[in-house]
C-alpha cells in the first residue's frame, strides 16, 4: 500500500483556495440575483456559452453542478427520492431526478442560498439526449423562455462544414436574441472576442497541467483531482480574468511540484508513491467520491488521463477558443466536447492516452445514469485493450444515487484489477 | 374461406417479422441485385433509399431470441433492442444487410452506430442526425445536406444516383403506403373487434422487410379481409390507447394480453415508421425539399423530437379524443430514456384532461404476462365501472 502524508499535513494549495473563493463569489451573486437585477441563463456543462452569456452580463446556473454537489454534500438520496415520488422513473438519469428534487425541496443551492428561477433556459442539446427532456422538464416549472442549441453528433467522427454551419446559424438568429431579449441587452461582439482571448490563455494553462501527467511519476491525479482543476473552466469561469489567474495559479503549483518531485494530493495528503498509473473513462462518483478516491490512493495508483474532464471541452488534442472567429469557434468547441465523439473516436482517444501517459492499464467508471457515456463501453473496453496491449477493468456505480454505489464490490473489483496490474508487469531477469 | 385466408395472411406476417433470417430480404437481394440498408428505430428516410433503388429494412430488435453474445456487450441498466441487434450481427443474420442507418432516437441507438462500425467493418454505417431546429433555414439546410451526403454514400456503395423523378415516384407510393395503414387506424378506431392489435401489428411490422409494393398489397389484402370477416364480433370492452412502445417492441403475448384483459387498442406508437410522417408528402416541385419540409413540419409530437412551445402531451390527449379511447396505458421498455423522460409530463397532461391512465414497463423477451394481464384487467373494469364517459 502507497504511504500518505497524515491528514493532518494535508493543506490546501492557494489554487484550492481561490477556487473555492470563485464559486462562493458566484453563488452569492447568483443569490442576490433578485436585488441586483443580474439575468440568470440555466444551461449545461457540455456545450456551454460561458463567453457569450458573459457578453451579456448574464449568470450561468448549471443544473448538472447543482446535483453533483447535492450528492456530494449528502442530500441527492431525498431529491431523487422526491422525484420518484413524482412519478419519475427509477430506470432514468439520477441527475435529472436530483435536480428536480432539489428543484421542488426549495431550490437550495451548495451554499445552502436559493438559487434564482431562470431568465431563460439555454438547452445547449451537446452530446446528451437527457439535456432535452431535462429542460422540457424544467420548462414545465419555470415560466421563462427556453431556446434551443442543436448540436449535432460527430457520428462520422469529424466537423463538418455543414454542421458547423448550423449551430451558427442557430448561435446568430436564435440563441444570441434570445439573449438579447432575456438580458435587456445588445449583443457586443467584442467583448464575446475578448473573452474568448480569456478563454483561450486559461486553456493553455489548463492542458499544460493535464498534460504534466505524462511525467513519471505524475505530480497529479488527473480524475480525482481533475475534477477540480476542470472546475473553473467547464462552469461559470471561461472567459474571465479570474479563471486565467486561477489556471496561471495552479500551472505554477503543478510546475513546483513536477520540480521537487512530490506526487498528486489525494484524500490523506500526498501522495508518496506511485504504483499504478491507469487511464479512467467514465464520470465518476459523487455520493461516496471521497472513498471512492482512497479505493485508488491507498492502493497507490495514480490516474493519469481521464475522459471525464473532458466533457465540458476537448481541449488537449489542440483545440482553443478563437477570438478571430466568435461564433465559428463556440461552434467548433461544442461539437468537439468528449460525449459529442463517435465510440471510434473516444476508442482511438483514449489508447492515445494511454499510450502517451504511459499507463499501466485503463479503467471504465461505468455509471447508471448516462447512456451517453455508458452504452458501448463495453466494446470500447475491449478495442482499447486490444490496441494498447494494456488490461482494462470495469467497474460499476452511479452518479449521484447512493443505492449504486457498492463499496465493499467496487473496492474487491479494484484491488483485484491492481492485482492484475502487477501480474501483467514485465518481470525483470533473475 | 376468408377466415382461413386471413389465418393465412396473419402467419404469412408473423413468419416475415420474426424468421431473423430474413428470407424476403435475401429473395428480394437475390432477385434485384439491389443493395439492403438496415435502420434502427425510429424513422429513416425510406423515400430516399428506395429512389436509389435499395430495400430499407427495418430493425426492430429480435424479440424473443436468446440472447448469449449481446449481453456481453451491455451493462444490466441499458435496455435490451441493441443487445438482441448485436446478437443478430454477430451470429451473421444481418450479414444481408449492405448498411445499417442509426437515427437519432436516443443515446443508445446513438452509440451503437459507432459500435457498429467497429464490429463490422466493411458495412456502410451512417448516424441520421435528425434536426431539432424546425427552421427551414437552418434545420432545412443541415438536414438536405445530411440526405444529400447520405445519397452519395449510397452510390458509392453501388446503389443507383439519387434522381428527382424517381425520388418522386417514391415519395408517392410511401405516400399511399402511410395512407393506407392511417385507413387501417381508422378502420381499427370505428371497429376495434374487427383489427385486433397483434395482427395489425404484424401486418404494419411485415412492413419493416419487405418492399414497399408489396406492403402495399398486404396492407388492402389484410383491410379487404378483416372488412368482410362476419365472426368477429364487439366485445364491451375499454378503449385504451398503448403508448410508449416506439422502439423497443412489446412481445406478441403482451399486445393480445391487453386485448384478452377487457381492452381494445384504438390507438398505439407501434413501428411508428408507418405513422412518422403524419401526411401527404409533396409530390411536386424539388422533391428533395418536400421530404425536407415534412420532416420539419409534420412528424408526430414523439419524445425523440423537441417539443419547444408548450404542448407536451397535448398531442397524446388530442389522440386519445379522436380516437375516442377512455384511458391511456403507459407502455415503456425498461430502460427508454425517451419514453421515461417523457412520462411525467406527459402523464401531468393527461390527469388535467381527466383521462384515466395506468403504466408499466416491459423488454422485448418478457414472458410473464399476468401481472400485466391483472394490472391492465383492472383498469379495463375501473373503466367501465366507475369513468364518467
Amino acid at each position: 500500500m502507497a504511504m500518505s502524508r497524515p491528514p493532518s499535513d494535508v493543506h490546501k494549495d492557494s489554487s484550492q483556495v481561490r477556487q473555492k473563493r470563485m464559486i462562493a463569489d458566484h453563488f452569492a451573486r447568483l443569490a442576490r440575483a433578485s436585488e441586483s437585477g443580474a439575468r440568470c441563463v440555466y444551461t449545461f456543462v457540455p456545450g456551454n456559452l460561458t463567453e457569450l452569456l458573459l457578453a451579456f452580463d448574464a449568470l450561468p446556473v448549471l443544473p448538472e453542478i447543482n446535483a453533483l454537489q447535492s450528492g456530494m454534500r449528502g442530500k441527492s438520496a431525498e431529491y431523487i427520492a422526491v422525484a420518484e415520488k413524482a412519478g419519475h422513473s427509477e430506470d432514468v438519469c439520477t441527475y435529472v431526478k436530483c435536480d428536480i428534487g432539489m428543484l421542488k425541496s426549495g431550490n437550495v443551492g451548495p451554499t445552502g442560498e436559493r438559487l434564482p428561477p431562470p431568465d431563460l433556459l439555454l438547452l445547449s442539446y451537446t452530446g446528451c439526449f437527457t439535456f432535452m427532456k431535462w429542460f422540457e422538464l424544467l420548462r414545465e416549472e419555470y415560466s421563462c423562455p427556453v431556446v434551443m442549441l442543436h448540436v449535432p453528433y460527430q457520428g462520422e467522427g469529424r466537423i463538418t462544414d455543414a454542421m458547423r454551419r448550423y449551430v451558427v446559424d442557430q448561435l446568430r438568429e436564435k440563441v444570441i436574441p434570445a439573449l438579447e431579449k432575456a438580458t435587456g441587452r445588445p449583443y457586443d461582439e467584442d467583448r464575446l472576442r475578448a473573452a474568448l482571448a480569456l478563454s483561450a490563455r486559461a486553456e493553455d494553462d489548463f492542458v499544460w497541467v493535464l498534460q504534466s501527467a505524462r511525467n513519471v511519476p505524475s505530480p497529479i491525479d488527473a480524475y480525482f483531482g481533475g475534477v477540480y482543476y476542470i472546475g473553473p473552466i467547464f462552469t461559470s469561469f471561461r472567459g474571465t480574468p479570474e479563471a486565467v489567474d486561477y489556471y496561471k495559479e495552479l500551472r505554477a503549483e503543478v510546475e513546483e511540484r513536477l520540480r521537487s518531485g512530490r506526487g498528486p494530493v489525494t484524500p490523506d495528503g500526498e501522495a508518496s508513491e506511485e504504483r499504478y498509473r491507469v487511464v479512467v473513462e467514465g464520470p465518476p462518483n459523487w455520493t461516496s467520491f471521497r472513498e471512492f478516491w482512497k479505493m485508488f490512493a491507498d492502493e497507490g495508483a495514480v490516474v493519469v488521463a481521464s475522459t471525464y474532464t473532458k466533457v465540458g471541452g476537448l481541449y488537449d488534442t489542440g483545440f482553443r477558443h478563437d477570438p478571430a472567429r466568435p461564433l465559428e469557434t463556440l461552434a467548433d468547441y461544442c461539437l468537439g466536447c468528449y460525449t459529442n465523439l463517435s465510440l471510434p473516436s473516444r476508442v482511438d482517444l483514449l489508447s492515445a492516452y494511454v499510450r502517451d501517459y504511459r499507463a499501466d492499464g485503463f479503467l471504465v467508471h461505468s455509471v447508471k445514469s448516462c447512456n451517453s457515456f455508458s452504452a458501448g463501453q463495453l466494446l470500447m473496453l475491449r478495442e482499447v485493450e486490444g490496441r494498447s496491449g494494456r488490461p482494462g477493468g470495469f467497474i460499476e456505480s452511479d452518479l449521484v444515487d447512493p443505492r449504486y454505489f457498492s463499496a465493499a464490490n467496487l473496492k474487491n473489483r479494484l484491488e483485484s484489477y491492481f492485482q492484475m496490474l502487477d501480474q501483467k508487469r514485465p518481470r525483470s531477469a533473475p | 374461406m376468408s377466415a382461413s385466408a386471413l389465418r393465412d395472411l396473419v402467419r404469412g406476417a408473423e413468419a416475415l417479422c420474426f424468421d431473423h433470417a430474413f428470407p424476403s430480404v435475401r429473395a428480394w437481394k437475390e432477385r434485384t441485385r439491389g443493395l439492403a440498408i438496415g435502420y434502427m428505430p425510429i424513422d429513416v428516410p425510406r423515400e430516399v433509399l428506395h429512389a436509389q433503388g435499395c430495400l430499407p429494412v427495418g430493425i426492430v430488435g429480435g424479440g424473443e431470441m436468446e440472447i448469449i453474445r449481446g449481453d456481453a456487450y451491455y451493462q444490466s441498466y441499458i435496455c435490451h433492442i441493441p443487445r438482441s441487434t448485436v446478437e443478430m450481427g454477430l451470429g451473421g443474420a444481418l450479414d444481408v444487410l449492405d448498411g445499417m442507418l442509426f437515427p437519432s432516437t436516443c443515446d443508445v441507438i446513438r452509440n451503437l452506430s459507432g459500435m457498429w462500425s467497429m464490429l463490422f467493418p466493411g458495412k456502410l454505417v451512417r448516424y441520421m442526425d435528425a434536426p431539432q431546429d424546425f427552421d427551414p433555414a437552418r434545420g432545412g439546410v443541415f438536414l438536405r445536406d445530411a440526405l444529400e451526403s447520405l445519397a452519395r454514400d449510397l452510390e458509392a456503395c453501388g446503389a443507383r444516383p439519387l434522381e428527382p423523378a424517381r425520388l418522386r415516384a417514391s415519395i408517392a407510393l410511401y405516400n399511399e403506403n402511410r395512407r393506407l395503414v392511417r385507413d387501417l387506424y381508422a378502420l381499427r378506431r370505428a371497429a376495434p373487434w374487427k383489427v385486433p392489435t397483434d395482427e395489425l401489428y404484424l401486418v404494419l411490422r411485415a412492413g419493416l422487410v419487405l418492399p414497399v409494393e408489396e406492403h402495399q398489397a398486404l396492407l388492402r389484402d389484410y383491410r379487404r379481409l378483416v372488412e368482410t370477416a362476419a365472426d368477429r364480433r364487439p366485445l364491451d370492452q375499454a378503449r385504451v390507447v398503448v403508448t410508449g412502445c416506439f422502439c423497443e417492441q412489446p412481445p406478441l403475448g403482451l399486445l393480445r394480453t391487453l386485448e384478452r384483459s377487457g381492452c381494445y387498442i384504438v390507438d398505439d406508437d407501434l413501428i411508428p415508421i408507418h405513422r412518422y410522417l403524419q401526411g401527404d408528402v409533396e409530390a411536386q416541385g424539388d422533391p428533395l425539399d418536400a421530404l425536407v419540409r415534412a420532416y420539419l413540419e409534420d412528424v408526430v409530437a414523439g419524445p425523440t423530437r423537441y417539443i419547444g412551445e408548450d404542448r407536451k402531451g397535448r398531442d397524446l390527449v388530442e389522440r386519445v379524443r379522436r380516437s375516442g379511447a377512455e384511458g391511456v396505458i403507459f407502455c415503456a421498455a425498461s430502460f427508454c430514456d425517451p419514453a421515461l423522460l417523457d412520462q411525467p409530463m406527459i402523464v401531468r397532461a393527461v390527469e388535467a384532461s381527466g383521462i384515466p391512465w395506468t403504466a408499466f414497463k416491459y423488454s422485448e423477451n418478457s414472458g410473464q404476462f399476468q401481472v400485466i394481464r391483472e394490472q391492465a384487467g383492472t383498469f379495463a373494469d375501473s373503466i367501465k365501472l366507475w369513468s364518467g364517459a
